[in-house]
């Protein structure tokens, strides 16, 4: 396909950023004293940047006029009081517009209803790579906790000077220092007024532990609630510009179509309709959306395509088509130690499968949207994406102008999954809205959303293992073809081991991040090799697993799911199964087991329950976290079970709810979430772990149930044959 | 373009009509309504769902001409005088949203529920709420607040 490639590293280090097709390009946030406060008002400014950075550039900052370079986040306490945090992450339905508030309460001993945060706005916020991979709690989180203890300090320090106190005896409590002694009592308000303080620290301050959390660590509703269950809140497709029109694409009826010919004399007949054609590109700008769609109805095209690869030959094209050398070591990367082929030749029983995914997409329920408002050079575009930065780079680069005559602004999103880490809606508004002189919105249909947005990769993983008499684990091979490096290496314990990534050299359809990336399909692979390799060996799936496992945080994720469960108090009977999966990504441990109905005459199955234990470190918000990891299994359901591309020739052939079945109400079994809290651990994401555990579980119980051992996602693509 | 008159949340709104608009258009670009959804334009997922003569009705598949002057009723019609409706505070209580894009829908859809059955079972919850999607899954927690808000009515 022509579509740019995801960014490929030039060693064998692939990087969490380049699985997330990231360019890991710098921009400085570069503003100096004055215009801070000018955007902030008066008071207190606190920032933080990386330790490297800071040793570089901590000559400045203090009372100087410059500000250090490549600051991360600011906090804010103005002469009101008010406490303002900015941060380049972006809220779509992980609840961080909440939690990373929460964290930053703590550590100002204030409460979270106190603080604003100011999210995803690159003219306001500093720089950020983007919102993914499972960074916002471990990376911005602790970074806010850091700007939040340094004004905390500051506070204290400007209250002693105030009174003349000795230091030791104040107290900072309810947005108030107060002095023990005295019992007098200053607001922060009443600190930072008239102050023009700018301090910024190395990312190496210290924290308050876990252990003594009041704010965080405990279920703080979500920020804004009440703005979503009466409708009021605005996401990008709820904007309006004054003088805004409504934009449409006419798209190729297939993948790499160029257009032969247009025919838009029906189309401009109709009231206040532009058109705009630049080679392939076709836009319709229209006073309403109703008006675009009539006028793309009546255009004429003729396109011509070439001949694509076909879902039917997809698997035999990622394993031939590799791009040489295999990846292996560093972070995601696959590693080897000891030798695989001696320990295979030598083990008391060997196994090689092979396992697939399909292509599947994340399917948010908002569509890409985007409104785009030209002032002379200036580009204002509002849109959902997960990387602002990016897509601010995206136009500049589309549009000729510079970085900072763009600026991207990311209202609260209808949800992403991994889905909108690109800009292709907002330079498409962009381009309609300067072609119309007036600002444009443009909604992408579902129809488009499910053609010309991207998909999780599909893979072929071949695993070969061996194992001693006794059940140990003694070789391990895993190569992955095209579905990615995430989650590839094993967490059991294996002397001899082998993983490789093989990235495809063309992929049929245009792929990129999905939440979890590759780390659910290598999952699926390893715990489905897992159970097949307890079956060879005569034991029980759990009691195999444990007898490879020496790390105790994954020994207690199982211990503990199987304990909720009750694993092994039921015997598999063929209309009802059991099984168990888990693994470490991203920081996090976790567990699942599935209990199965089977039903053989019409080939189906249900998951009747689902028990999942999960280890993130210190709990940030209980509440958020459930619901994070409840709504995984759900979605897993449908990757798991279902859900599926299917693609013929350059075409996307189930483009449409209809045809692509998603996870529904009577789709949702009894689900149970064991939180272990390790509030001696830092706190780790969690939005994308829990996803991996249910469709390797659900094969497992299956298999218990039958017999049957069903070794590509989705699971039910065929109904299961008769009894 | 033609005009046509609808009845909103108890008001009367006379409003222009593109050939074909759908009610849920016409809501959303001209009526400035926009917590009602556009999830697919199919009907398949109840982003859309607004209750027209007291029914939950899918508004991207419902032309905006042929429900001229009769009642509809959205997201923003259900608080009253300040106060959430009952099932809006349940969603707010149960947290039984991520992303909140589905939420409108689920709402309208859980109101229509409550209407057939003040004290709805799970199987007819399910039957009622099967044609909305919410991609975050927090599916279990929709189904707690509508029976939170069904405790709070009064038996019949």
């Amino acid at each position: 396909m022509k579509h740019p490639a995801p960014a490929r590293p030039a060693d064998n280090d692939l990087r969490e950023e380049q699985q997330h097709a990231v360019e890991p390009l710098r921009h400085l946030f570069d503003v100096n004293r004055r215009d801070l406060f000018k955007l902030l008002g008066a008071g207190l400014v606190v920032g933080v940047c990386r330790p490297g950075v800071f040793a570089q550039e901590s000559g400045r900052g203090g009372r100087s006029e410059e500000i250090p370079h490549d600051v991360a986040s600011w906090l804010h306490i103005g002469a009101d009081g008010k406490i303002t945090v900015f941060t380049g992450k972006v809220e779509m339905g992980q609840n961080i517009r909440t939690s990373l508030a929460q964290q930053v309460a703590e550590e100002l001993r204030t409460q979270t209803n106190s603080i604003t945060m100011i999210m995803g706005d690159t003219d306001l916020t500093p720089f950020d790579l983007g919102t993914f991979g499972s960074r916002s709690t471990p990376q911005m989180g602790s970074q806010l906790r850091k700007v939040a203890a340094v004004a905390r300090e500051m506070l204290l320090d400007m209250a002693a000077q105030r009174w003349q106190a000795d230091r030791s005896a104040l107290v900072a409590h309810d947005g108030a220092i107060t002095n023990s002694r005295t019992k007098e009592s200053f607001s922060y308000s009443e600190l930072t007024r008239g102050q023009n303080l700018v301090k910024v620290v190395a990312d190496d301050s210290a924290l308050t532990p876990a252990t003594q959390w009041h704010v965080a660590g405990t279920s703080v509703p979500k920020i804004d609630g009440k703005a979503f269950v009466t409708g009021v809140h605005k996401y990008t497709s709820d904007l309006a510009r004054p003088g805004m029109l409504h934009g449409t694409i006419l798209r190729p009826k297939a993948f790499n179509a160029t257009l032969v010919s247009l025919d838009a004399k029906e189309a401009e007949k109709l009231p206040g309709i532009k058109i705009v054609r630049d080679g392939d590109f076709v836009g319709i700008v229209a006073p309403d959306p109703q008006t675009a769609l009539n006028a793309r109805q009546v255009l004429k095209a003729e396109w011509s395509a070439p001949h694509q690869i076909s879902e039917a030959a997809l698997f035999d094209s990622l394993r031939q088509g590799t791009e040489g050398e295999a990846r292996r070591g560093g972070f995601g990367g696959g590693r080897e130690t000891g030798s695989v082929q001696t320990a295979m030749a030598s083990a008391a029983k060997t196994l090689s499968q092979t396992y697939t995914a399909a292509y599947i997409q994340h399917a948010p329920l908002e569509p890409r949207a985007a409104v785009a408002e030209w002032e002379g050079n200036k580009l204002t575009v509002w849109t959902g994406t997960q990387r602002p930065f990016a897509v601010r780079e995206e136009l500049s680069t589309a549009f000729h102008i510079p970085l900072n005559q763009v600026r991207v602004i990311v209202p609260d999103t209808g949800s992403a999954y991994g889905g909108k880490h690109t800009g292709e809606c907002a330079v498409e508004a962009a381009r309609l809205a300067k072609a119309a002189g007036k600002p444009v919105k443009l909604v992408w249909t579902r129809e488009e959303e499910f053609t010309w947005a991207y998909f999780r990769p599909a893979g072929v993983i071949d695993v070969k293992s061996g194992i001693a008499a006794d059940g140990t684990l003694v070789a391990w091979e895993f190569h992955n073809y095209n579905s990615g490096p995430a989650g590839i290496n094993t967490p059991y314990s294996v002397v001899n081991q082998k993983s490789e990534f093989h990235p495809a050299k063309n992929p049929p359809l245009r792929q990129g991040s999905y939440r979890g990336l590759a780390a659910t399909a290598n999952h699926f692979a390893r715990e489905s090799h897992m159970d097949e390799l307890a079956h060879l060996a005569g034991m029980d799936p759990l009691a195999f697993r444990l007898k490879n496992i020496t790390d105790s945080r994954l020994r207690a994720v199982f211990e503990t799911a199987a304990e909720r469960f009750g694993w092994g108090k039921q015997k598999a009977t063929p209309t009802r199964g059991f099984g168990i999966a888990g693994g470490f990504e991203k920081g996090g441990y976790l567990a699942t087991c599935a209990e199965i109905a089977v039903d053989r005459s019409m080939g189906r199955i249900k998951i009747v329950r689902v028990v999942q234990s999960f280890d993130c470190g210190a709990v940030v918000n209980p509440n958020g976290l459930r619901n994070q990891i409840s709504g995984a299994i759900v979605q897993g359901i449908g990757g798991a079970l279902f859900e599926a591309i299917h693609f013929d020739n350059g075409r996307i052939s189930n483009p449409y709810f209809a045809d692509y079945r998603l996870p529904r109400f009577s789709d949702v079994p009894q689900i149970e979430v064991e939180l272990i809290d390790r509030k001696d651990q830092p706190s780790m994401g969690a939005g994308e772990t829990p996803l991996m555990g249910l469709a390797p579980a659900v094969a497992g119980a299956i298999f218990s149930a039958t017999g049957i051992r069903l070794r590509s996602l989705p699971l039910m693509a065929k109904p299961l044959p008769a009894a | 373009m033609p005009s046509i008159t609808l009845i909103v949340n108890g008001a009367e709104h006379k409003t222009e009509c593109a050939s074909g608009e759908s009610l849920l258009s016409v809501l959303r670009s001209r009526l400035g309504l926009t917590g009602t959804k556009y999830g697919c334009g199919e009907g398949q997922c109840g982003a859309c769902t607004v209750l027209l003569r007291g029914k939950a009705t899918r508004s991207c598949r419902t032309p905006a001409e042929s429900v001229a002057g009769q009642k509809i009723v959205t997201i923003e019609g259900l608080a009253a005088n300040g106060h959430l409706h009952p099932l809006q505070q349940a969603f707010l209580d149960e947290e039984a949203l991520q992303c909140g894009y589905c939420t409108s829908g689920m709402i309208m859809s859980a109101y229509s529920v409550l209407l057939a059955h003040p004290h709805p079972s799970d199987d007819e919850i399910i039957q009622y709420m099967d044609g909305n999607v919410c991609r975050c899954g927090t599916y279990p927690r929709i189904m707690a607040a509508i029976r939170r808000s069904a405790q709070g009515a009064k038996k019949p």
